[in-house]
């Protein structure tokens, strides 16, 4: 009991946020037309590829070899997931472009 | 210094992940929405690879690799969404976000490595970053694994396999995850290295067996679902290293890609679970859709008197499905359209909203081909136009024009909504051949007295109806 009231009172600012950010998440995507989904599934998609900076932390990190090797695994894997993601996005929404 | 200058970045990365979200969910804005936040997103790496110390106020090594890795990864991954058609897009996304599962995976893995190193006990370990390591790996493999799955799946290379009791496996195996996963934090003196790996291995397991019997037309669902599981192992990293610009990312994710799960439901009138474990298309639900005998002869009809009756008519209505798409029709439809416009007659398009693979898709791949935004008419609005209608041509569509799924309460599909093109004086369905649609359930309207059939792949018999229309001079 006490370990977990310490757990949360030594991470309340990262409460307050997670809390937060899961409200502002779902007022952003209500109202949003079906015609838009795709492209914002894979925005989204894009954004969550902010994993790969927990990647880059780990490989500055890394000493041993297998660290190392998995570590650029990680990076690579980040950097499609992100790339990947806005460049495929951007494709999508070129086509939205207003007709004349 | 250099801290508070790497902390304003992510706060400006942060920000621009909350408005790029926020414009994209607009028409007008959407692209700019994009583009903002892959700015936040460049910011924040770069920041990170120069600007980060560790509490030992040591800044990243092995800087090289790292720009080996971005490099790499940039030209792949650029390459292939470039590259990519515009059909095969669904499955694009579902790869890309597995490359995201497996990324946090990986991190869940190294840190585990990085911080049981030289350790014994469990009681060594801090608990609360054990847990976070744990979760971020459990969902990160879950996500990558189901992603692969759902990627073969879309692209054909995996097909639908569900078995008896399949459900009650798959939550008999989370549990055996997170007996396993308690096991590793709390409980295991000395294997829990192994224990470690275990979970690992059965995640990824749970992965397959989780999407494997889902049905490819649930496949976009799946993806958004999968694509919020990453965001949260996303988000555990940045718990882990008390990271604010990977924390709101990722739970920005989590919690759009939720709602957008349940949205996409909505569409097709169905919950969350019933796509989960209803298990669309499997065995006993296909036999009893089956079981309405479906009286009546099939009429067929040549592309020639088809093109008679589209160039006479006031009104037609164009019914896209995922035919359209397999066929890379969508240049010659938008051709019918112009020519039938030259002829006096009013065109429009009905979008159902889970036409195709992926909600919107239809629309995306219209606009490729410069079919105006405009012309494309949602399913509420449609609906009732179709009365007035003469002709409506149904391009590789099935499930989303089914009356059964009105009138017959046995059908699998009853209950979602559908357009009724059966209202208009005449309907030409386009069709390879009279398999059914990814429901895997006949389909009444083809044996109906208006209705007549096109058969052939929706490229060519959209390019002989353009020729013959033509020839009518």
């Amino acid at each position: 009991m006490e370990a977990t009231l310490g757990f949360i009172t030594d991470n309340l600012q990262l409460i307050y946020l997670i809390i937060l950010m899961i409200f502002v998440g779902i007022e952003l995507i209500s109202h949003v037309p079906s015609v838009l989904h795709t492209p914002l599934m894979s925005g989204a998609n894009a954004i969550h590829g902010v994993v790969i900076i927990g990647s880059i932390i780990v490989m500055g990190q890394a000493s041993d070899t297998l660290s190392l090797l998995l570590g650029f695994f990680a990076v690579v894997l980040g950097t499609l997931n992100v790339v990947g993601g806005f460049v495929v996005t951007d494709r999508m929404l070129e086509m939205f472009k207003k007709k004349k | 210094m250099q801290q508070h200058i790497l902390q304003v970045i992510y706060l400006i990365g942060s920000v621009t992940f909350i408005g790029g979200l926020k414009y994209l969910g607009n028409p007008a804005t959407a692209r700019k929405g994009n583009l903002i936040a892959a700015f936040g997103m460049i910011i924040s790496i770069f920041g990170t690879i120069f600007l980060y110390t560790n509490h030992e106020g040591e800044h990243l090594v092995n800087l090289g690799f790292i720009f080996g890795g971005l490099t790499v990864g940039t030209i792949i991954g650029w390459m292939a969404a470039k590259k990519v058609q515009m059909t095969a897009m669904p499955e694009m996304v579902s790869l890309f976000n597995g490359m995201g599962g497996a990324c946090a995976m990986l991190i869940s893995v190294i840190e585990f490595n990085h911080l049981t190193k030289g350790v014994t006990g469990v009681a060594e370990l801090p608990t609360g970053e054990m847990i976070t390591i744990i979760i971020g790996m459990v969902i990160g493999s879950v996500s990558f694994a189901g992603s692969i799955i759902a990627w073969g799946k879309l692209s054909g290379r995996v097909k639908d396999k569900s078995f008896s009791f399949q459900q009650f496996i798959n939550i008999g195996l989370l549990l055996v995850i997170l007996f396993f996963a308690y096991q590793t934090v709390f409980v295991s003196s000395e294997e829990f290295t192994e224990t470690f790996y275990l979970v690992l291995g059965l995640s990824l397991l749970y992965g397959v067996l989780f999407v494997l019997p889902i049905g490819g037309a649930d496949m976009p669902v799946v993806i958004s679902l999968l694509n919020s599981f990453t965001g949260v192992a996303a988000a555990c990293g940045g718990f882990l290293y008390d990271n604010k610009v990977m924390l709101v990312g990722g739970i920005l994710v989590g919690s759009a890609g939720t709602l957008l799960t349940i949205v996409m439901c909505k569409a097709m009138n169905r919950s969350l679970v019933n796509v989960l474990i209803g298990n669309f298309g499997g065995g006993n639900v296909t036999a009893a859709g089956a079981g309405t005998a479906i009286v009546g002869t099939i009429k067929e009809v040549k592309a020639a008197d088809a093109a008679i009756l589209m160039k006479y008519a006031k009104k037609v209505v164009i019914v896209p499905g995922y035919g359209l798409a397999v066929a890379q029709a969508q240049h010659v439809v938008h051709e019918l359209e112009t020519l039938l416009e030259s002829e006096g007659v009013e065109v429009k398009y009905a979008i159902h909203p889970v036409a195709g693979r992926m909600p919107g898709h239809m629309n995306v791949l219209l606009a490729e081909s410069n079919v105006s935004y405009d012309k494309l008419v949602e399913m509420d609005e449609i609906n009732p136009e179709f009365n007035t209608t003469d002709v409506v041509l149904v391009v590789g569509a099935n499930d989303v024009v089914n009356p059964a799924a009105k009138t017959d309460p046995s059908s699998p599909i009853y209950g979602m909504p559908i357009l009724e093109v059966e209202n208009a004086q005449n309907i030409i369905v386009n069709k390879r051949s009279m398999k059914a649609g990814y429901a895997g359930i006949e389909n009444e309207l083809f044996y109906r007295p208006k209705t007549s059939m096109l058969f052939g792949d929706a490229k060519k018999a959209l390019t002989e109806l353009v020729s013959e229309i033509k020839n009518l001079g």
